[in-house]
């Protein structure tokens, strides 16, 4: 679909760069002419999303590392600074705060439609891959950002997760010690999580290129699920999508800004304001919300190894996927039976953050939240290793219809013209 | 059907951040702190502003008060004149800070003690911090029965429930304890407190301070007056980000429509 260029160079000036470095020509077949499918619908604008949200968080980010101070001692103070002194400072790092959960918000959406529509399927499983590499990198940059502000909840959370490491057998604790620097989350760990900190961003937005660069080999897949068959099916992203894209983009930063001004603590947790003290360890040590179903898996396991490996597992499983789905239809929309083991994913996945967000103790009608999370692990990993497989084979999925156009434009005007 | 869709979206798109951050509450053990009691202030809502007497007022209380254990490290004398904070006049920061002394400079000779080995002062100015109360961490303990007296600058924020969590504790000394709970030896009850004892005595009083203003300084009123105080240390930019956020939301709403508008009519012919 990516198909031959369309650029025509008019000016002398355009001429001469494109037979030099054919920029502009990269700008006009993707973003401006790039065939789109017609019918992509609002679960298609996430794409979008993340990347203004990862532009902001780099943008928003730079200005804090210039007032920030990378040191056990100074971090927190640092970090009230801004918020106190530094011209518009509370507003860089509520954005700041507040964009990591909505960058989050918008992955997980973006995530879960690619699962429904079958977004991952061949040709697509390596713009999947890549994606799930993307999540990872994100999952890490968030973790060291959370850890910057050096409040009780940043540096025990530090400790619970390089502890993790400490898991492995026998070499486990010589590498925690090597991930700190140290014999404890400290000083040096401090530094380095900083350091990545600013580095990973710079790693996500160029694998974002590689993604990208992947969607636009096979093209944007759709509702339907169905390939396109002739120019009738798509539109170009310019003015179609890029108006859409734009109208819910505004959108989603009502929102944004709805937390950032209205409640730019509320998806915080009150023990981050508190200066990190290795000596009081706080009641509940809970990740944010974004990580609170791995996190709840993590505990559901009474083995510590275990509990890694399940955890972990749980993200590595995503890349095998577009193996793991035998159906020969993409979307879910065609398959009855698909579609509703894909909602109980949905649901399951909320209730293990949930399970994640309460005490090891807590319960819920009388059932111990550890055993709902339990359950709840099995079948998320029972969804992608059993149900995938086995409804792919067993199910008879809906007819597809014959062509986008025709789904979208109805009979008549599918019918080619001139 | 679109922006029927799209609310729904949002709708849940919120939902599920709602029910995912819903963070875990007090451990259910016997003595888990009681549920802070109602209490309204004047900065909740969208539109909620610090009133400012009750800022005067409780920095007041704090300062003849709290100041005595408890320090404000993040709050300088200027803040005091700050807009959206108590407002005192710059004349009024500047002898609220002339009232205090603070450690000076090396001198000349480069001495910070006198002949006779007494560390050397100076009045504080409007750039200098309050003063904290104490020198270090066991210098606090030491004066308190082993307890510890809080940093108190972003305390609103560092619990839940925050504002309503302190003035529940300020006013909730005077419960009598529940039938079988022993009050440890030095220590004070108070079921508003994870534990129900705290190290710290009852801190207000019936007229515990004189209000230049003739408010009359019951225990609720000193308490709800302090925690406004304490609300504004821990969120000193709150009134400017509401009142920016009102009107980026206004931009941001027009900016929608317009593109809705504009969306409407490119995609008129295509479906």
């Amino acid at each position: 679909m990516s198909g031959p260029s369309t650029y025509n160079p008019e000016s002398g000036i355009a001429k001469w760069i494109d037979s030099r470095l054919p920029l502009p020509r990269l700008m006009h077949d993707t973003i401006s002419t790039f065939p789109t499918p017609r019918n992509l619908n609002i679960w298609y604008i996430f794409g979008g999303i993340l990347t203004f949200c990862l532009a902001v968080q780099i943008v928003t980010g730079i200005v804090l590392a210039m007032h920030y101070v990378a040191s056990t001692n100074l971090a927190f103070n640092s970090v009230e600074a801004i918020m106190r002194d530094v011209n518009y400072g509370w507003l860089i790092r509520y954005v700041h705060a507040n964009g990591a959960s909505m960058f989050f918000l918008a992955v997980y959406i973006h995530m879960f439609r690619g699962l429904y529509y079958g977004s991952y399927k061949a040709p697509r499983e390596l713009i999947w891959i890549i994606g799930v590499l993307i999540y990872l990198l994100m999952t890490a940059t968030a973790f060291f950002g959370y850890v910057l502000p050096w409040g009780q909840m940043s540096f025990w959370g530090a400790t619970v997760i390089t502890n993790m490491f400490s898991a492995v057998p026998v070499v486990g604790q010589a590498i925690a010690t090597w991930l700190w620097g140290d014999f404890a989350v400290g000083e040096a760990t401090l530094n380095r999580f900083f350091s990545l900190h600013y580095l990973l961003p710079f790693i996500i937005a160029g694998v974002v290129g590689l993604h990208i660069w992947a969607l636009h080999v096979p093209g944007n897949n759709n509702p339907l699920g169905i390939d396109v068959k002739s120019p009738q099916d798509t539109l170009p992203f310019h003015p179609y999508y890029t108006v859409k894209d734009a109208f819910y983009l505004v959108c989603f930063v009502i929102l944004f800004a709805g937390f950032v001004f209205y409640a730019p603590n509320f998806l915080g947790h009150p023990d981050n304001y508190q200066p990190a003290n290795p000596l009081v360890t706080p009641p509940e040590i809970v990740p944010e919300w974004y990580l609170l179903p791995f996190y709840a898996m993590l505990r559901a396991v009474p083995d510590k190894l275990l509990g890694v490996i399940v955890m972990v597992g749980a993200i590595i499983t995503l890349v095998f996927i577009p193996w793991l789905d035998t159906s020969r239809v993409r979307s879910c929309r065609f398959r009855p039976l698909m579609k509703q083991f894909f909602w109980a994913f949905a649901v399951v996945c909320v209730i293990l953050g949930y399970c994640g967000a309460q005490s090891v103790e807590a319960t819920a009608f009388g059932i111990p939240l550890v055993w709902v999370a339990r359950i709840a692990t099995l079948y998320y990993f029972a969804y992608f290793w059993l149900i995938m497989p086995i409804v792919g084979l067993i199910e008879t999925p809906k007819k597809l219809p014959a062509s986008i156009a025709q789904s979208v434009l109805g009979d008549s005007a599918a019918k080619p013209a001139e | 059907m679109r922006l029927i869709n799209l609310s729904r979206n949002l709708a849940l798109g919120l939902g599920l951040g709602f029910l995912m951050s819903a963070s875990a509450l007090a451990a259910d053990s016997a003595t888990a702190r009681h549920h802070p009691k109602d209490a309204e202030f004047s900065f909740e809502g969208p539109f909620g502003t610090y009133d400012r007497a009750a800022l005067q007022r409780g920095f007041q209380v704090y300062k003849e008060v709290c100041a005595a254990c408890h320090g404000l490290q993040f709050i300088a004398f200027r803040n005091l004149a700050d807009k959206g904070g108590p407002e005192f006049t710059e004349a009024q920061a500047r002898a609220l800070a002339a009232a205090v002394r603070v450690p000076a400079e090396p001198n000349e000779q480069g001495e910070t003690v006198d002949e006779k080995g007494v560390p050397l002062t100076r009045p504080a100015v409007l750039s200098d911090k309050l003063p904290m109360p104490y020198p270090n961490e066991n210098a606090a303990r030491a004066n308190n029965g082993g307890s510890l007296p809080p940093e108190l600058s972003l305390m609103v924020k560092a619990r839940e429930d925050g504002a309503r969590y302190i003035y529940s504790l300020l006013t909730g000394y005077d419960e009598k304890p529940a039938a079988g709970f022993q009050t440890p030896i030095g220590m004070h009850y108070n079921p508003y407190f994870e534990g129900w004892a705290i190290g710290m005595p009852k801190p207000i009083n019936e007229n515990g301070v004189t209000y230049s203003d003739g408010t009359k300084a019951t225990v609720e009123q000193q308490a709800h007056d302090v925690v406004t105080f304490l609300a504004w240390t821990a969120e000193p930019k709150m009134e400017d980000r509401k009142r920016m956020g009102f009107g980026v939301l206004i931009f941001l709403v027009t900016l929608a429509g317009l593109l809705f508008a504009a969306y409407r009519k490119v995609w008129k012919d295509a479906h």
